[in-house]
């Protein structure tokens, strides 16, 4: 049976063309909220239209009048059927305060491994440069890192003018914007079954226990902590937090004891690494400000002492707010769960 | 692996929709006319500094750097989550990132699938990110599969036009009712289908290809049913099949002539119509 293509598209005709203005008026206007009535009657369009695709493609195979159709359903679908949160208007503070470390605590584990990956970097760095001193050029490549440690701190401690003078704003911002490429490269790897992840955050490793033994040996621990820590207490938990959405990444593509498809693995973590990697961001402006504007100036210019002091106050309330930092948001959500599920 | 250049959606009041996927050499030229767009961007954004150095050099070398990073990590994020999947170069190609399951976009999929362009991009020129597209079942790049994104191919939407049945034209198939019913019973949609789209089409063809697309068409519809000679007497194979389509998908009604009983259609309240 072929259906009466004409008479059937004028009398469904205004129905469709209903559905496309309201339609519209969703894509166009991220503010619209519906009233029950005009949710109702989108839902009923939804429905009509829907049926209208099934009847033209049992009973005629007119492809344009269906490509028509499968575009109107297709995207009343989408409205209808996401049943991920709605979102809400997006709160930085909120975002920061609360979501940030909360999916931190989430996949601590992956954080862990981060971890344990860079300390075994540092310690074959520090074995490599203790075992075979003419490696340093190879694991460190870096000009200002390649002579003698106490000679460096002699030539930084002397030097009496501002070498960033008309240049820190620049250094700085080079150093976010280069420091956060090598966290998104370090996230995105993870789709190497996490292989290049753990080879980033390795190798960065490397270089840091290849420099530390470097200055210990020198004795210039004070140098080090000094020139290190103000900006190093963040960047360095930045690219961990860069290798664990990495690895986030890589376990739910490789989805060991898992038995949701590959498609609902990403699409439950898909949240969370933007989370983190955003994150990094911020902890990576922060790095790239101290860096430029507090961490090259050393003694007499600025005492060792309140450095080091400073990166300990950073490290700690780092530390604490992502240990605390919306803890009793958590706490009450999870109350609300059990109380929901209880009744 | 079964690849297939359509993604099929099944919904649960058991409707099945598809989209069409983008290929990788539309992918590819969508690609290039945002990479030339980037290119701009970046040229305009050093001259611009070029004017702000004259008062302010390191703020301007230090805002030159991040923007150069925010335009070459954002652009494609900001215009595909403010356009709904679409930045200019895939506008121009028609094309659109939707999620793969027909859902809403949501910016985390956006954003995955733009962070991780990086991996695709390597060694150069997405060799990975082409590659992928190639052996994935749903032509996704390294960055589609992650963030559960499908680029598609959007369809130029617009009404059949069966005025060109020639409606207002004698159809000596019509005199004979019953046969006409015969007919309407006989062909099944796939065959309707092949004439209506050989009528819409007509112009497109070749003269030689024409005569002999219309006379086989004519062939097959005249073994279905076997119309009286007087009814087909002096008809070209052309016309004869506009007749066969105007029998097909115009059944002669009071409804179809614009007589529509109240009973049957009407308008609510809310002005949709109801039948």
């Amino acid at each position: 049976m072929i259906i009466d293509l004409e008479k059937f598209s004028t009398v469904e005709r205004p129905a469709w063309e209903e559905l496309e203005k309201l339609l519209n008026r969703f894509e166009n206007e991220p503010a619209f909220r519906p009233t029950v009535e005009q949710a109702r009657q989108f839902h009923y369009l939804y429905e009509r239209t829907s049926a209208d695709l099934a009847k033209l493609v049992t009973f005629s195979a007119e492809p344009e009048l269906r490509r028509y159709l499968e575009n109107l359903v297709a995207r009343a679908y989408s409205e209808i059927h996401e049943t991920r949160g709605a979102q809400k208007r997006f709160s930085p503070l909120n975002w920061f305060l609360r979501t940030l470390p909360q999916t931190f605590r989430r996949h601590v584990k992956a954080f862990y491994l981060s971890l344990a990956v860079t300390i075994a970097g540092c310690a074959f760095g520090a074995l490599a440069l203790a075992f075979d001193p003419e490696a340093k050029a190879v694991i460190m490549p870096f000009a200002h890192l390649a002579g003698d440690p106490s000679d460096r701190v002699a030539k930084e401690e002397a030097v009496k003018e501002d070498r960033l003078s008309g240049a820190k704003t620049t250094f700085s911002g080079e150093l976010m914007t280069h420091n956060t490429r090598v966290s998104i490269l370090t996230l995105a790897l993870g789709m190497t079954w996490g292989i290049g992840t753990i080879i980033s955050l390795f190798y960065n490793g490397v270089i840091l226990g290849a420099v530390a033994l470097d200055y210990v040996r020198a004795g210039e621990i004070k140098f080090l902590l000094g020139w290190l820590m103000p900006h190093g207490v963040i960047e360095i938990p930045a690219i961990l937090i860069a290798g664990q959405a990495g690895l986030i990444l890589a376990n739910a593509l490789i989805g060991w004891g898992k038995r949701e498809r590959l498609g609902q693995r990403f699409r439950a973590i898909a949240p969370d690494l933007v989370t983190l990697i955003f994150g990094v961001g911020v902890m990576l402006i922060w790095a790239g400000f101290i860096e430029a504007f507090l961490s090259q100036y050393h003694e007499p210019v600025i005492p060792y002492a309140a450095k080091i002091g400073f990166g300990c106050i950073e490290l700690m309330l780092l530390i604490l707010f992502l240990a605390r930092s919306g803890k009793r948001a958590e706490a009450a959500a999870d109350r609300e769960l059990v109380q929901a599920t209880a009744t | 692996m079964t690849r297939t250049n359509t993604l099929l959606i099944k919904t649960p009041e058991g409707v099945v929709f598809s989209q069409t996927l983008a290929g990788p050499i539309a992918r590819f030229m969508a690609w290039l006319i945002d990479l030339a767009l980037m290119l701009a961007l970046l040229i305009g954004v050093s001259f611009a500094m070029v004017f702000l150095s004259i008062i302010t050099p390191d703020f301007a070398a230090a805002l030159r750097t991040i923007l150069f990073f925010v335009i070459t990590i954002g652009y494609a994020m900001t215009l595909e989550w403010i356009w709904r999947g679409q930045t200019i170069g895939k506008r121009a190609m028609g094309l659109r990132v939707v999620d793969a399951y027909g859902l809403k976009l949501q910016f985390s999929q956006v954003a995955i699938r733009n962070l991780l362009r990086i991996v695709d991009l390597l060694p150069g020129l997405y060799v990975v990110g082409g590659l992928a597209t190639l052996f994935t079942r749903k032509a996704q790049r390294l960055g589609d599969l992650a963030a559960n994104t499908v680029v598609i191919r959007i369809p130029k939407i617009s009404q059949p036009n069966l005025a060109q049945f020639g409606a207002d034209k004698y159809n000596s198939l019509r005199a004979y009712p019953h046969l006409c019913a015969r007919l309407r019973q006989r062909v099944s949609p796939a065959e309707a289908s092949a004439v209506l789209q050989a009528i819409v089409r007509r112009d497109e063809f070749d003269a030689t290809a024409r005569v002999l697309l219309f006379a086989e068409l004519a062939d097959h519809f005249k073994s279905k049913v076997e119309f009286p000679a007087e009814a087909v007497a002096e008809i070209a194979d052309e016309q004869y099949v506009r007749n066969v389509a105007d029998v097909l998908y115009r059944t002669e009604t009071k409804r179809a002539a614009g007589i529509l009983p109240a009973s049957e259609t009407r308008q609510d309240a809310k002005g949709t119509l109801v039948t």
